[in-house]
Parts: structure tokens; sequence; C-alpha cells
């Protein structure tokens, strides 16, 4: 696949040398390995960094996991966008420790990609070279104040349907990160909604406020959840290594009925026409997403893409002293030490 | 150089890399009475910053009161295997367990 140290989480330069261990191919062929490894995930056990693993589940998990930490990343900016101009104190403490999050949710991810193998340094490229992707959603700007808390409550609410499932996903490190994350979710989502409640009690300007960013970030939510399962090609790999547990569709669905009730409490119209309760089906009924806008997006052409990519890549760049001035200091202690 | 994720990602010659920051293991006690336990990772330039780091990233919402960071690369491993040999040597001894041995249900407290 690629070179030496850089794809093997077992290589040297993360678990030292094994002092035990066999050396590849000294006890066992491909296919007593692939059983061992389909018998795990059966089992409903954990598949460990160091553990045997098919080429395709690697190259699957490193790409779900880098695009989940680019979106966390790259998360940050829609709402950072607000942390200048936050109307209190008491908002701007919030949002900062809610932006704080995001960025530690993009290392905790990081840090679970690395035990794959991929190199942290590589990642970073891929993202500011755009050779990966990160979550549609983050691409829409952030207009007024209230689009804070409906990010909150709307884009943190999907987020959570979409990773509460992901705390059992087959590897083990991923999993872990995400059971760290969904306890932190929680706090975002409670705090856009509380954030928005006051609004509501606010003034007629301030009610208009919630219902045009209500309006706004409505479908793109929706679309957090990916292309209907007709079109999703990989769901299926993904369910049967169990690094998916639901479907596209499904979780979608269990986000639109989370969501009506709460959408009643707050006393805001979630902009669909054809959005009505199905007594047959036990679900509410809900309009056609416009999956072009979706491919659009995707595709670069979103109303922020550049300027998110820009943004991280600055900040890359203008980083770049100060891990250069930390590796040197760091050298230098070592070098007076010895 | 073969590596190939190291090719064609822009960096300029001479500057070192980030990832020449070296990778530290995490291990956090979450409050006193329990082990240190192993939490995740991160890269820093020293052990100093490392701390640092793991007290920003793992312990937001007092999740611990001692923190150890470790170089990844300073962690000898046993193979990941549950049949390794390694292992073996406590797979056969059943008598190290309280279970082995059978005594009358009449006899107290034992």
């Amino acid at each position: 696949m690629t070179g030496p140290g850089s794809w093997h989480a077992a290589g040297p330069g993360r678990y030292g040398t094994d002092a035990a261990g066999p050396v590849d191919g000294e006890f066992t062929d491909t296919a007593d390995l692939e059983r061992e490894f389909e018998e795990t995930i059966a089992r409903d056990r954990r598949i460990e960094p160091r553990d045997w693993m098919p080429d395709a589940y690697r190259k699957t998990m490193i790409r779900q996991i880098a695009q989940h930490a680019h979106s966390e990343i790259i998360g940050m900016q829609p709402e950072g966008n607000w942390v200048t101009r936050a109307p209190s104190l008491r908002r701007k403490a919030i949002l900062l420790a809610k932006v704080q999050d995001e960025a530690g949710h993009g290392l905790y991810l990081y840090s679970a990609a690395e035990t794959l193998g991929a190199d942290r340094e590589d990642l970073t490229n891929r993202l500011i070279t755009g050779a990966q992707k990160y979550s549609s959603i983050f691409n829409y700007p952030t207009l007024t104040f209230a689009d804070v808390g409906v990010i909150g409550w709307l884009v943190d609410g999907a987020a959570i349907c979409n990773q509460v499932p992901l705390c059992r996903s087959s590897y083990g490190p991923y999993a872990r990160a995400m059971i760290r994350i969904c306890k932190e979710e929680s706090f975002h989502q409670r705090q856009g909604y509380e954030l928005l409640l006051t609004m509501m009690h606010g003034t007629g300007a301030q009610q208009e406020m919630v219902q045009d960013a209500t309006n706004r970030w409505w479908w793109p939510s929706l679309m957090m959840f990916g292309p209907p399962d007709a079109q999703s090609p990989n769901t299926e790999q993904s369910m049967r290594w169990r690094v998916k547990r639901h479907t596209n569709d499904e979780l979608r669905q269990r986000f639109v009925d989370m969501t009506v009730p709460q959408a009643e409490a707050l006393g805001v119209t979630l902009p669909d026409p054809r959005l009505r309760w199905n007594d047959t089906r036990g679900h509410y009924d809900f309009g056609d997403v416009d999956w072009d806008e979706f491919k659009r997006v995707v595709s670069g052409n979103g109303p922020c893409n550049a300027q998110r990519i820009a943004n991280r890549r600055a900040a890359h760049s203008g980083g770049a002293w100060v891990r250069e001035a930390a590796a040197a200091h760091a050298a230098k202690r070592t070098e007076a030490a010895a | 150089m073969t590596d190939a994720s190291k090719e064609g990602n822009g960096r300029a010659s001479g500057t070192p890399p980030r990832s020449s920051w070296p990778l530290f293991e995490v291990f956090l006690r979450g409050k006193r009475g329990l082990n240190h336990v192993h939490v995740g990772s991160l890269h820093a330039a020293d052990a100093e910053m490392a701390l640092h780091h793991a007290r920003d990233l793992y312990t937001r919402r007092n999740e611990g009161v001692s923190i150890w960071v470790v170089r990844a690369a300073d962690i000898t491993a046993s193979s990941p295997e549950e049949k390794d040999p390694f292992f073996a040597p406590s797979g056969d001894k059943v008598y190290r367990h309280p279970t082995f041995y059978e005594i009358p249900d009449s006899v107290p407290h034992i």
C-alpha cells in the first residue's frame, strides 16, 4: 500500500518494539486472519489498532475518521465567527467553550485515525488541499447570532443522531472517541436550544431572526445524514463491518421525529409544507431534500467552501513558526540535559 | 525517500514537519483511589508541552486529578493476538482461581 512507517500502527514509533510478538507470516495465513477478523466483528467485539484487518477496512476507517475530524476542525469557523460579537459575557464564555470542544473533538479523532497508521501532517494536508472532505453543513454562513443557537439545536442535534450509534463502532479507538464526544455534544445542543428559547421570549425582531435561521439551516441539517439509502453504495459494507449501525434514511427519520416537537415547544415553523404526522407509519412524513444542492456544496460550490479552506490553510501556515520554535526549544533542552 | 505519505505535500524543504513532534500517550487518574487509565494520544514537542496539551484536551470537565504522558515510542507492547503463546502460561493454570476448589456449602465464610 504505502511505505514503511506510514500506514502501520504496529510499526515502530507507535508502541516501540514487540517484546514477544510473532513475525509477520509466522503463524497463520490471510484466510485465517480474515476469518478471525470476521468472527471478532460477528461477536460484536472491537477491532483494536494492532489487530490484523483487511486493507479495505483500514482505508474505510481512516477515511471516515479523517472526514469526521476535519468536520470538527472546520466546524469551529461558522460559530467562531460570532465569538467577538456575542451579546453578553455569558454567551461569549459558552461559545468559546463550545468552539474549544470542537477543536478537542477534532484532536480525539485525529488521534484515533493515527492508530490506523495515518500521519497527522498528511491528514492536515489532505484537508487543506481538498483531497479529503468534511461535512458540507459547515459551508453555510452564519448570518446572525440566532444561527449560533440553531447550529447547536439542529446541526449538533443531527450530529448526535449520527454519532450515538458510532459509540458502538467496531473500531475500538473510534468508538471510544465517540463516547467522549457524545457526552460533550449534549452541552452543545442544550446551550443552542436555550439560546433560542431566550430569543423567542424577546422582541418580534428577535423571534424573526430565530425563524429565519431555522429556515436556512433545516434542509442542510437533513442533508447531514448523507444521500438516500438507494444512492449510498458504501452503506451495505459499512453495516456489515459494523462501522455504521443504521442507514442514512433511518437516522434522518429519527432526527425529524425528534425535532418536530422541539420546534413546536420553541414556537418556530419548520420550512416544509409536507411535514405531517403519519399515523400508519408512526413517523413524520417530510418533503424531498434538494440533493442537487447537496452535490453542489459537497463538490466545492457552497457559499463558504473557499473561505473555510483558506482560513484553515492560513492558520496552518501562520502557526508553522510556533511548531518549529517549539521543536527547536525541545531539541536544545534535550541537548543541554545530555 | 520511499515513504509515500511524505510525498507531494508541498512541505518546504528544511521545515521540520509537524509530525516531528513526537506522539505521546496520555493516562489519566479520574479521581483519588483509581488507577491511571489510557485515554488517547497527542503530539507535543516535549513532555512538558504534552502535559499541558493533555490537560487542555482531556480534562476540560474535571475528568482527571493526575496525568501521565509517555512517548509512544517508549512503550513496549505484547503482540495483540488473543491466542498468542505469550499468554499461554496462565491458560492452563485453573488452580489459580478460587472456583477451582470445591468446598461444601455448609462451610461458612469461604
